[in-house]
């Protein structure tokens, strides 16, 4: 009897120990996380709440306290604010036309990178080097590269081809930054060759036995088999896409003669116009906080639809190795 | 062209085989060198259409204002003096600080606070932990504009406006790629060294220290070179928080300031400002591109 006591005291205890040490795992483990734990209680989780808030409010930040006005701010948005429209279809040009361009272009890269059997090494750096280019750099120096007299126009002049004015004309303001883009696709470009060096050789060995041509091994083998790597980047483009911001900025202030042809926010003739920059300005220049953070909103559910959508077209398109996902 | 020589190869080489001889090993041997010629003539087009843009630059940075609108693209004379002009203009030293000060105090806040999470998200078996590392991930994604307003509003309150405060004190507290990338790379570290120190008695603190960080220093150099080029290259964030005040503006901001008020008819000083801006990255790159290029894969490819 006596035995059975000490039994059960024990168990007892052993009870109250491993409480003790389960309560004492989870300090640590919180502490662990602590810094992002406030972090995304402070950054993120607050912020995107008080944005919230804000787009049903009429707020200037700092004198006035935001003031409830339902839902004018986006009644506003979508019915009488032309700027936010031209803004939007500018953003999407840069999603829809830019991104896919600029995928294609690194692809085409990469591909051209595996096909040397020496100096690859080389060629990879040059092809960064340009992706190491702070982007107000790089806008800087395409102000100057795209110039009337810059010399892109003295390349297509040599070649008797038409000399655009760029980012002076509002039809080739954005095919101007595209360009600007796709000088600093290097990112892309090593991501691609890493996914291109993984394809298996026996796969192109076996379709050369079949007779397959290059563009059939391309299309059947190379494109399937680093699809996932091309969703990938596809869906970080799109994300990025809608938040198009310094380079815009920059080119848009910097361009553009003194006086009355002086550059301004989405110059030429708000072309430049983006999403990112005018909201910027209702925010930020403006302090209209409350109508801003109502753009910031239709931004994110937009930005969330075409992920998702994006996701959801994946299992058409991206082959998983081993049925992956 | 390769094309060209299996049209004009083939039937001979054939003829040949049934002829009985040999393959004359020169017409293979030209026929593959053909293709490598073809080869490495569309990677050095695609190299000099990557490395053109920055001889322009260069080479206009050290014309003279007059020459740098014309269409001229060689300097004459070479004015070597637009580099001190650049630094006599504009205070780019000042804003080179600045830089150097929220590139570096945010490279360290980034590795302190994202090594400690990485190594739980990892090493430490709890309930939950998946979501978690869920919500992560899917802070990533979140467009930076939706935070912006309220954020803008805490540090007017704090009084952190015009100051480097509201662009270093975040990166004290995790960065979501930085956790991502850790994680990522602490999962490869095998469970016997982390047993091991288990059984000697170690506690987590002393695990992640002796053994993951030790063992994790390639991807503790990528996190940080990447924050140290995310904080350089950083121009929205130094735009909206220096609220105008030209002490703290970084180089993105400054060089930016300085275009717009000379825009377009200063291009040579412009060009030359531009080279100051990106020297330190590039060189910077050159030196430590392998950790570069294994950080953007481990990404983009385990991603």
């Amino acid at each position: 009897m006596a035995v059975a006591v000490t039994v059960q005291a024990t168990t007892a205890e052993r009870q109250q120990l491993r409480r003790r040490r389960g309560r004492r795992r989870a300090l640590v483990i919180l502490a662990f996380m602590s810094p992002w734990v406030i972090g995304f209680l402070w950054f993120y989780v607050y912020p995107m709440f008080a944005t919230l808030y804000f787009s049903f409010t009429k707020y200037d930040g700092i004198r006035l306290s935001p003031r409830w006005v339902g839902l004018f701010n986006y009644q506003h948005l979508f019915t009488q604010d032309p700027l936010f429209w031209k803004s939007l279809a500018n953003t999407v040009w840069i999603v829809a036309i830019g991104t896919p361009l600029q995928i294609v272009f690194a692809l085409s890269v990469a591909w051209a990178l595996t096909r040397p059997k020496r100096g690859q090494g080389i060629y990879r750096t040059l092809y960064f080097l340009p992706t190491m280019v702070p982007a107000v750099a790089a806008a800087l120096s395409f102000i100057y590269l795209l110039s009337s007299n810059g010399p892109v126009n003295s390349i297509l002049r040599l070649l008797h081809l038409p000399t655009p004015l760029w980012f002076l004309d509002p039809a080739w303001s954005k095919p101007g930054l595209v360009l600007l883009g796709m000088w600093g696709v290097g990112e892309a470009i090593v991501i691609f060759l890493a996914a291109l060096l993984d394809v298996p050789t026996h796969l192109y060995e076996a379709a050369d036995i079949e007779g397959a041509s290059a563009w059939q091994k391309f299309r059947n083998i190379t494109i399937p088999m680093i699809s996932p790597v091309i969703f990938f980047s596809t869906v970080i483009g799109v994300i990025y896409g809608f938040q198009y911001f310094t380079e815009a900025y920059v080119v848009g202030l910097g361009t553009g003669g003194a006086g009355a042809n002086a550059g301004g926010l989405g110059s030429p003739n708000q072309s430049t116009l983006f999403y990112t920059i005018q909201l910027y300005h209702q925010g930020f220049e403006e302090f209209h906080l409350g109508y801003a953070s109502a753009m910031a909103w239709v931004l994110f559910v937009i930005v969330m639809v075409c992920t998702l959508a994006l996701i959801r077209s994946s299992n058409r398109w991206v082959y998983y190795q081993g049925g992956f996902r | 062209m390769s094309v060209a020589s299996d049209v004009s190869g083939r039937p001979a080489d054939a003829a040949a085989l049934l002829a009985g001889r040999r393959v004359p090993p020169s017409a293979a041997k030209r026929r593959r060198r053909l293709i490598a010629v073809g080869n490495h003539a569309l990677a050095i087009t695609f190299a000099v259409m990557f490395v053109a843009p920055f001889v322009f630059v260069v080479l206009t940075s050290l014309m003279t204002q007059h020459q740098a609108l014309s269409r001229d693209l060689w300097p004459h004379p070479f004015q070597w003096s637009n580099y001190r002009t650049i630094f006599n203009d504009a205070p780019i030293v000042r804003y080179a600080w600045n830089t150097v000060v929220y590139a570096g105090l945010g490279s360290l806040g980034v590795v302190l606070s994202s090594v400690p999470v990485a190594y739980a998200l990892s090493r430490i078996r709890w309930r939950g932990r998946q979501a978690v590392f869920l919500i992560v991930i899917a802070t990533m994604m979140l467009p930076a504009q939706v935070t912006i307003v309220p954020l803008y509003i805490i540090f007017a309150r704090l009084g952190w406006l015009g100051s480097l405060k509201p662009l270093i004190v975040p990166a004290f507290f995790g960065d979501a790629f930085s956790i991502f990338l850790l994680r990522q790379f602490f999962m490869t570290i095998p469970e016997e060294l982390i047993d091991a120190a288990r059984v000697d008695g170690a506690n987590e603190f002393q695990i992640m220290w002796n053994v993951v960080v030790k063992l994790a220093k390639p991807a503790i150099a990528a996190i940080a070179l990447f924050e140290f080029l995310y904080a350089w290259n950083d121009f929205f964030g130094p735009l909206l928080y220096a609220n105008n005040n030209q002490n703290i503006f970084t180089l993105s901001v400054g060089l930016q300031n300085f275009t717009t008020a000379h825009r377009a008819v200063l291009f040579n000083l412009q060009m030359a400002a531009s080279i100051v801006f990106m020297l330190p990255v590039i060189i910077l790159f050159l030196f430590a591109q392998k950790a570069f290029i294994q950080g953007i894969t481990l990404t983009g490819v385990k991603g």
